[in-house]
């Protein structure tokens, strides 16, 4: 074990994902990078990484919210931009934690038509998308299975 | 603004319309960030340290495996901390391995102990159910900025 120094103490890392038939994570760049203001901003295939001071991150965060409201979706992130036990340069492969991103980027368009129907302000559905009850295991089956393995 | 715990703690849709209504959004990446950012001795691949499970001893038995309780060090002040929870079930990118499948399941029912207002609802899957989620969240945030129960 080795003594640990932490790097980018006491700053922020948003992550900022662009689905969006009008901008591409490249245009989201440089149009976030005329506001940045010092914070640290790395370009991704999916959007942006920003990191900085707590402040100037929420605040070039709602510059960028501001581009294009509905396709651009935001949070937080644990790790700094680069960091050794993350970054896929120094493990290959996908970063952890990309699958699940990857996985909730393909219900964002879903997301984009709810916040339209709300910016609408149409008559807006009572009722969520309830969770289904899983049915149980069937007694019958479960005696089965015992008298399988008995 | 209420502290919001949402579940799967690493959901960017959920972080997202959390931050966009007004409230802030409790997950992982707030406890991980505390981790990396705080002096130590070196424990990769994350700074925790042999002192999570520990720390995890107030949200689960000894008996526990300190997998859990490693995980519960990093969730349990955030559900201590939350004033309500969004928690999306059936969420298929929240799976794991033994130890983040009992920490999860440890987490829902700290939070259904808990009192605090949950709303529960599943994913997306097509444009109408979309319009539906957003929708159930919007008012369950703004019941909360009204100081009314959810």
């Amino acid at each position: 074990m080795t003594e640990y120094v932490p790097g980018y103490v006491g700053t922020v890392t948003k992550y900022v994902f662009v689905e969006s038939p009008h901008m591409t994570p490249g245009e989201l760049a440089l149009r976030a990078y005329e506001v940045s203001f010092g914070v640290l901003i790395k370009e991704t295939c999916f959007g942006l990484q920003v990191t900085g001071e707590p402040e100037a991150v929420d605040s070039l965060i709602a510059e960028i919210r501001s581009f294009d409201p509905n396709h651009i979706f935001i949070k937080d992130r644990g790790f700094p931009p680069g960091d050794p036990r993350r970054c896929r340069a120094n493990l290959g492969g996908a970063r952890p934690g990309y699958l699940g991103h990857e996985r909730e980027f393909r219900l964002l368009h879903y997301i984009t038509h709810g916040l339209k129907a709300l910016e609408q302000g149409g008559e807006m559905p009572e009722t969520a998308p309830s969770p289904g009850k899983k049915p149980g295991l069937d007694i019958r089956r479960l005696q089965e299975l015992i008298d399988e393995e008995s | 603004m209420a502290k919001v715990f949402i579940y799967p703690a690493t959901s960017l849709i959920l972080s997202d319309l959390v931050a966009r209504f007004g409230h802030k959004p409790l997950g992982a990446a707030l406890g991980i960030r505390e981790r990396i950012q705080t002096a130590g001795i070196d424990s990769p691949p994350l700074q925790i340290t042999p002192e999570e499970p520990k720390r995890g001893l107030k949200y689960a038995a000894v008996e526990v495996p300190s997998g859990v309780r490693g995980r519960m060090a990093i969730y349990g002040p955030l559900i201590e901390e939350a004033e309500a929870a969004v928690i999306v079930t059936e969420a298929d990118l929240a799976f794991g391995c033994m130890g983040c499948a009992r920490t999860d399941e440890l987490i829902l029912f700290s939070l259904r102990q808990s009192g605090i207002p949950i709303l529960e609802l599943k994913y997306p899957t097509n444009d109408e159910e979309g319009v539906q989620f957003v929708a159930a969240i919007k008012k369950f945030l703004d019941n909360l900025s009204n100081g009314g129960e959810a």
